[in-house]
């Protein structure tokens, strides 16, 4: 007999007995379609213990990674502890370290959270202004290269964290975040593939990180991204990318501006119409999408129809905040 | 389960290599694109691979109930005979660019076939 524990309470699961049948009985309502490990409506993550490899059958190889499982097919073999997938996202500590402006909307905000921090190059946290007020930003910053934790943070109008950031934020300043979130991150394995990245503003914070880490596992396979902004006050890193791109020969960075001329070495147009005229075909690449909603689910459908397998297509659409 | 219709199209290998091909097929067709707008992609390429799943003859716990409240909404917004015959269409092509029998690839339409009074809530 194993233990489930989920949301402080803990439920024997009988033989046989799939997490979702022994939540279910017990009253804790989990949603579920097909039953069969394919729809993934079920799905859940495991904080502790270890969930047998059928039931993460199909799923993405970062869900994989962060120990997420489909509940229907999980007959566990060792007691676990498990969450919903929005859950346990806890509060931390850190210390501003440095305030970096990188162009004239666009700061670079260097933390220092105060214990262990663990995250991958791309996922994001959420910034808490306070209790009730917090924006999510993603991470520029790769763990191994990086001391510290690095954000994009573009000033909004307006907007209620992005303008405290800009304005009333200090070096040596307490801020509360969250652990790192998502699933839009470099996985190792397949060094040979294609990977191409496409962002629009601040978009490219999770990008870069991406980037450096794929670079800094060893990966061979030809590395293109793709950076759009509607004028070149809105791009950035331009600099760092251009070396980055001379110190390893399978990265590319092509910055696009999408209103009137582009100087020398900039592309002008749409950065998802760019990036698709330069490579049209993209069966067996991988492909990581940030920044502009709009532009993200176009070049998910896009980049789909254009050859990519669904389960290589990373996404993380940046959705303003309510007002 | 030996000789079974899910094991003779390949299984699960067969699903994933069948569900992009599927859903590249919907999502490029004008006649039924518009039911499939707005929704979450990855959601639905997992809805999809479990309505393949079952209808190659592999494992699942759909019931005609279930089929008809998955589709109200769409029903709602007009889904008829015709988009369906689009679908059934799009699922004989697809296993007909992997090479599959002409006989399974019957059988496999005429489960999805099935479907049809509960998806489109007759």
């Amino acid at each position: 007999m194993t233990r489930i524990t989920f949301d402080n309470a803990s439920y024997d699961c009988k033989e046989n007995e799939s997490v979702l049948d022994c939540l279910t009985a017990h009253g804790v309502p989990v949603p579920s379609s097909c039953k069969a490990g394919v729809c993934q409506t079920c799905l859940m993550r495991a904080l502790s213990g270890r969930v047998p490899p059928e039931s993460q059958k199909g799923l993405k190889p970062t869900l994989i990674e962060l120990n997420y499982f489909l509940s229907c097919s999980c007959i566990p073999a060792e007691d676990i502890d498990v969450a919903f997938p929005e859950a346990g996202k806890g509060r931390i500590p850190a210390t501003v370290a440095g305030l970096e402006p990188l162009n004239s909307e666009i700061m670079c905000v260097k933390l220092n959270p105060v214990g262990p921090f663990e995250y991958r190059a791309g996922q994001y946290i959420n910034f808490f202004r306070d209790d009730s007020t917090a924006r999510s930003y993603s991470l520029a910053s790769v763990s191994s290269l990086d001391e510290c934790i690095k954000l994009h943070v573009r000033k909004i109008p307006d907007g209620r964290v992005s303008t405290w950031i800009h304005e009333c934020l200090n070096p040596g300043d307490t801020v509360d975040i969250s652990e790192a979130l998502g699933d839009c991150f470099y996985v190792p394995g397949n060094p040979d593939q294609g990977l191409l990245l496409i962002g629009t503003g601040s978009g490219l914070a999770p990008l870069y990180g991406i980037v450096r880490d794929a670079l800094l596992v060893g990966h061979t396979g030809p590395i293109r991204l793709y950076h759009g902004s509607l004028t070149m006050d809105g791009l950035y890193l331009i600099e760092e990318l251009r070396q980055l791109a001379r110190d390893y020969p399978n990265f590319a960075y092509t910055p696009c501006v999408s209103e009137g001329e582009a100087p020398d070495g900039f592309s002008s147009g749409i950065v998802l119409d760019v990036a698709l005229k330069d490579i049209p075909k993209l069966s067996g690449w991988r492909i990581y999408l940030c920044g502009n909603p709009a532009m993200v689910n176009a070049a998910k459908k896009q980049t789909f129809l254009a050859g990519a397998s669904m389960r290589d297509i990373y996404a993380d659409p940046f959705v303003p905040a309510q007002p | 389960m030996s000789g079974s219709l899910y094991e003779k199209i390949g299984g699960e290998a067969a699903v994933n290599a069948a569900v992009d091909i599927f859903y590249r097929k919907v999502l490029a067709d004008d006649t039924v694109n518009k039911f499939f707008e707005g929704v979450d992609m990855d959601k639905q390429a997992a809805k999809q691979k479990a309505f393949l799943t079952m209808a190659f003859g592999g494992p699942h716990n759909y019931t005609g109930e279930d089929m008809r409240r998955g589709h109200a909404h769409l029903v709602a917004r007009g889904l008829n005979d015709a988009h369906f015959d689009a679908i059934m269409g799009h699922i004989g092509a697809t296993l007909t660019e992997l090479k599959v029998p002409a006989d399974l690839i019957a059988q496999a339409a005429a489960i999805a076939e099935s479907t049809r009074k509960d998806v489109l809530g007759k």
